[in-house]
């Protein structure tokens, strides 16, 4: 600080008036790389930075856009819970910042429930909202998480689960905690049908959200950067007090550590979704008909549907290779996931 | 014995009767009715002060390290236990022991969390933080129960999951979620008992079952009243505070129908009388094990599934 910052700058200031601010809407920085990003730009570049493809955080509304067919979607209405059974309060009432977190943001609760198509497959989605309280999941998030499933199954559409979130809700206490166990429930529900269940990892995906529903799906794709773990950074650095690689517990190192199907960026998400909901359908269609009950899912049934479905793929692939040679590899490679996550129904029988 | 700051009164009157009992041993004066008269003193302390524990002090009475562990109600409820190591992955997992053995003459499975109870068997138990291999281990475990349909007993007591670099590189969210499928998927009883600290997904991990008692001074809580605190007072020294709102005590927990039911403890808590607490407790779990014993496999998978869905509809 000196005369010139104390003095003489205020003094212009005062005389030229207050330089305006650029209106934070129309430009923004790149949290990655700090390059100018005009709105418009980046709206059409589907909130990606165009200077470093950093994957930027996405509403609900322009996710699901991106990911159903022609942009069109049905919207499922939530359940209803009750809301603070605890009567929690902290320096603030629980009740008050759900209010606050309802008027900011125009929604009931930190998930949206949507059912349309995805390269012409049924498919639930269940997005989370990461601005409504940091997209905790409390019993209305869980309870709209059933409720997804229960669309699935009753659609016979796949159902696709979007976390972003930072864990549990602790406001609702023990409450949130059980919604770890009855997320993989609504799960099972979907499974116990053979519809295919695909979660997208988005930054973030930690505590309660990554270690329970997030991570038992039959493919995990995630966003490029998205931060996805158990315990946050901060709480590892003081347990072990060493310095963490730059990119701990990103999509990409989770990828590498086994963890994570594939990394995708969101222009390729709405193909590459497509792609593997018609693999998984397929399969499912030209399987013998079985009626679907839980006990029969575990039965000799559900072994055939499993061989006719690899014979499927395989066709289905000679079909697709006609089109363009670079898909084949796509499938092939698809298939293979495909084939890894089918062996899991196998595995639940030996229980 | 270890301080609790509530308990110092107590602590101290104890240490006086048996300094008395010392002196009245070498000498002829007979001093038993002060004796007597002080131990019935130091009794009503003990009473009001379990008659009234904030959360806070139930925080510190679940975390004392006198209280009995997973190995005293091993060493104290099974016969022949056989310890078994190892998730066949990657390596073994102290903090979240488990084996065969036989409870009641009954061929079984326990498993849980042991914190240890001196410094080098806390280290090697890792203080009862699990890692990955841990959760993986207890997969196992589970999938041998169901191919030789023994029943599980699980205990659990844990600060939470390990967090560690090598428990993210390898996956500790996805051991603990795949151990919540699996007890949901496991077609023999599953009996928890929190005997003390029941923290987060460490503990749900292997606690989704048929039955979840807890102990009279036991918690369980999504996350600890100081990690509260810290994120929504942003004040760790607001820990009493977060503990009584997270509604995390045995009391809190059954009055809203999150748990099965409480098991008493003796007069003054656990620490004060393992062997009664752990008979208590093998008590409940036999009592459990006889209700659930003509279940069906597929009906318990059912019912364990209806009654998690059903947690919090009806608050």
């Amino acid at each position: 600080m000196n005369w010139l910052t104390d003095f003489i700058r205020p003094r212009i200031r005062s005389i030229v008036g207050e330089q305006k601010e650029m209106p934070d809407n129309l430009w923004q920085k790149c949290p990655s790389c700090d390059g100018m990003l005009f709105h418009r730009d980046l709206e059409e570049n589907l909130n990606v930075c165009y200077h470093c493809n950093h994957h930027l955080r996405i509403t609900v509304k322009q996710r699901l856009k991106i990911i159903f067919d022609d942009s069109e979607y049905t919207r499922i209405e939530l359940p209803a819970v009750a809301h603070d059974p605890l009567k929690f309060k902290d320096r603030k009432k629980y009740a008050e910042r759900l209010k606050e977190a309802q008027s900011k943001t125009g929604l009931k609760e930190a998930i949206t429930l949507a059912l349309g198509t995805i390269g012409g497959q049924k498919a639930v989605i269940a997005a989370f909202n990461f601005s409504f309280m940091g997209g905790s999941m409390g019993a209305g998030v869980g309870e709209s998480l059933i409720k997804a499933a229960q669309t699935a199954v009753k659609e016979k559409a796949a159902l696709i689960v979007i976390p972003a979130s930072g864990g549990a809700r602790m406001q609702e206490g023990m409450l949130s905690l059980l919604q770890m166990p009855r997320s993989i429930i609504a799960v099972e529900m979907v499974k116990d049908e053979h519809l295919p269940y695909i979660v997208l990892l988005t930054d973030p995906t930690t505590g309660g959200v990554s270690a329970s529903f997030a991570m038992v799906g039959d493919v995990h794709i995630a966003e490029p950067g998205a931060t996805i773990g158990f315990a946050g950074r901060r709480v590892i650095e003081e347990t072990v007090r060493e310095i963490l690689p730059a990119n701990f517990q990103t999509a990409e190192y989770l990828q590498e550590h086994g963890m994570v199907d594939m990394v995708v960026s969101r222009r390729e998400l709405a193909e590459t979704l497509g792609r593997l909901l018609n693999i998984f359908m397929q399969a499912l269609s030209a399987a013998p008909e079985n009626d679907n009950t839980q006990d029969n899912a575990k039965g000799g049934k559900a072994l055939t549907s499993k061989k006719a479905g690899k014979k499927d793929v395989k066709s289905s692939t000679k079909v697709l290779a006609k089109t363009a040679i670079s898909q084949i590899k796509a499938v092939q490679k698809a298939a293979g996931d495909f084939q890894d996550a089918k062996k899991k129904p196998t595995a639940k029988k030996a229980n | 014995m270890s301080q609790l700051e509530f308990e110092k009164p107590i602590l101290e009157m104890e240490s006086k009767i048996a300094e008395l009992r010392h002196v009245s041993n070498g000498s002829t004066i007979n001093i038993a009715d002060e004796i007597g008269r002080m131990q019935s003193k130091a009794q009503k302390l003990l009473q009001t002060a379990y008659s009234k524990l904030t959360a806070a002090q139930k925080v510190q009475v679940a975390r004392h390290p006198e209280r009995p562990h997973f190995l005293d109600y091993v060493a104290g409820l099974i016969t022949d236990f056989t310890p078994l190591s190892g998730d066949r992955n990657f390596a073994d997992d102290q903090a979240l022991i488990g084996g065969i053995g036989r409870f009641e003459g009954r061929s079984c499975v326990i498993m849980g969390q042991e914190k240890g109870h001196d410094t080098d068997s806390r280290i090697h138990h890792n203080f009862g933080m699990a890692r990955p291999e841990g959760y993986r281990k207890a997969q196992r475990l589970m999938a041998m129960a169901s191919q030789f349909q023994m029943p599980i007993i699980t205990l659990v007591d844990t600060a939470g999951a390990y967090p560690g670099k090598g428990a993210e590189e390898r996956g500790q969210s996805e051991a603990i979620a795949k151990s919540i499928e699996k007890c949901l998927r496991t077609d023999v009883p599953i009996i928890t008992v929190v005997i003390g600290e029941g923290g987060s997904g460490g503990a749900i991990a292997i606690a989704v079952a048929d039955r979840v008692y807890m102990l009279e001074h036991s918690i369980y809580s999504v996350i600890s009243p100081e990690g509260c605190a810290s994120i929504l007072w942003r004040d760790g020294a607001f820990a009493g505070e977060a503990a009584e709102a997270l509604r995390l005590t045995a009391q809190d927990l059954h009055g809203l129908n999150l748990i099965d039911g409480i098991i008493a403890e003796p007069l003054g808590g656990a620490h004060r009388h393992k062997e009664e607490t752990i008979r208590d407790v093998g008590v409940q779990i036999a009592k459990a094990l006889k209700d659930l014993t003509p279940w069906s496999g597929q009906d318990l998978i059912k019912k364990r599934r209806e009654k998690f869905l059903s947690y919090g509809r009806a608050l």
